[in-house]
């Protein structure tokens, strides 16, 4: 079924309703920025369980933040079955759940967490990559040897469904970020079946010079407008 | 014996060094700890390109402390300065795998005499995930690593052959810490340079790694 040309506005509670237990579940962010926080909030409301969830990081929960940010709650609340990420430092309660076996965590370089979405998206069958190489992430992996050179083969990474940020939208789904707020959401909207997107506004279509547009409404399913989470106003 | 510095002194010492080395233009992505000094020190009317993992290219001090729209891979506010570009993960990453970046500077838990970083884990007590830090050891064209001497517990950072999960292998150019500038001169890491009062045989004998001396060995300036 095609996406619809005009994107329709949707809360965040109906987003989440595409989110069943079970289901892969992308979320867009780096650290703080770009994380969509009002739909991460209604899924904590929600409390759909066994999430396979793909996220670079676990967010905050520690020390310093003695409360759990964005989809830091999710692990939290225990909504999490798996998670394929690349840094859950900031996490303690991440890092005692994958510890203890509670959560599958897949740790993966960053870079590698990128390019396994970008084939995901782009059709490709998997991509390879020098990074890794020689230390215990290549156990268990397979290499190949190209032109002297060895690899790690990765796979492709996609989810049933993506929870993207951006800045501003039109209402076609044409997207613009903000300073350090873009990181994986443009990549993330091309590597799932139905893409959600939370925005800050939506203007009129042609408000967005195409010039200008990082991410094309073709990949959008529908918008939800930022709530008022304090991080999400801080972001 | 080796002098005693306080944390600070050291931190600051090696900051200086590594921010001499660093050329006009260069780009350079840093590490936490040590290498988050560095642009404190670039002198000269040099300036260099710093980029964050998270997509800044020419980061600069933060503007607003509560602002987190423009922050640094730790979560702390920064800006960017005029010339710099936001960019999304996969450019990001693209230029750290790619061979863009100039030089990256990165804290070590070991590194040993083949130029192999552990730097990301110590299994059983922090697993944190590597995070960038694979990334850009594979395709930065030097790497640098800025370092005290020995770990709190007394030991020596520098090791003959790591214990600890590697970053990556062989990767490691340049080694500073508080005592000595250390080079990997085509696969023999080499003392090139000194600190004031350390003589080089005490250096040798509390450091584990296997080092050759450079016959043109200097004093380090900082």
């Amino acid at each position: 079924m095609a996406k619809p040309f005009i994107k329709p506005i949707i809360s965040p509670e109906e987003a989440v309703s595409k989110v069943k237990n079970k289901t892969s579940l992308m979320i867009g962010g780096f650290n703080y920025g770009g994380a969509p926080y009002t739909i991460i909030d209604a899924l904590c409301r929600a409390g759909t369980k066994d999430i396979d969830l793909i996220c670079v990081d676990a967010s905050h929960f520690n020390d310093k933040t003695p409360y759990p940010v964005g989809v830091a709650n999710l692990i939290v609340n225990g909504q999490v079955r798996s998670m394929i990420a690349s840094h859950i430092g900031l996490n303690k309660k991440a890092q005692e759940l994958c510890t203890e076996g509670t959560i599958k965590i897949e740790l993966i370089p960053m870079g590698t967490y990128v390019e396994r979405i970008r084939a995901g998206g782009a059709g490709l069958g998997g991509i390879l990559t020098p990074t890794g190489i020689d230390t215990v992430y290549e156990d268990g992996r397979d290499t190949i040897e190209l032109d002297g050179r060895r690899y790690i083969i990765e796979r492709p990474l996609r989810a049933d469904v993506a929870f993207i940020c951006a800045y501003k939208a039109d209402e076609a789904g044409n997207l613009i970020y903000c300073g350090t707020g873009r990181n994986f959401n443009p990549i993330i909207a091309t590597a799932a079946d139905v893409v959600i997107a939370e925005v800050g506004e939506i203007l009129p279509i042609g408000s967005i010079d195409p010039d200008n547009v990082v991410t094309p409404g073709i990949f959008i399913d529908a918008l939800v407008l930022k709530g008022d989470n304090p991080y999400a106003a801080r972001t | 014996m080796l002098p005693e510095l306080s944390e600070n002194d050291a931190r600051t010492r090696i900051a200086k060094r590594i921010a001499d080395e660093l050329e006009d233009g260069a780009l350079v992505n840093l590490g936490i700890g040590i290498p988050q000094l560095i642009p404190d020190f670039i002198s000269g009317g040099r300036r260099i390109i710093l980029q964050t993992e998270n997509g800044v290219i020419s980061a600069g001090p933060a503007k607003d402390r509560n602002d987190l729209r423009i922050i640094d891979a730790g979560g702390s506010p920064i800006s960017v300065l005029p010339g710099g570009a936001f960019i999304s993960s996969d450019l990001s990453f693209a230029i750290m795998r790619g061979g863009h970046v100039d030089a990256t500077v990165l804290g070590a838990l070991e590194v040993d005499q083949e130029g192999s970083l552990a730097n990301w884990m110590i299994p059983n007590v922090r697993i944190p995930g590597m995070g960038g830090a694979m990334d850009i050891v594979t395709g930065a064209k030097k790497v640098y690593i800025a370092t005290r001497h020995f770990s709190k517990n007394g030991s020596c950072k520098l090791v003959r052959k790591c214990t600890l999960p590697l970053t990556g292998r062989g990767v490691v150019d340049v080694i500073v810490t508080e005592y000595c500038v250390i080079r990997n001169d085509s696969g023999r890491m080499t003392i090139t340079e000194t600190a004031e009062n350390v003589d080089v045989e005490d250096l040798l004998k509390s450091t584990p790694m296997e080092l050759d001396v450079s016959k043109k060995i200097c004093r380090m300036k900082f």
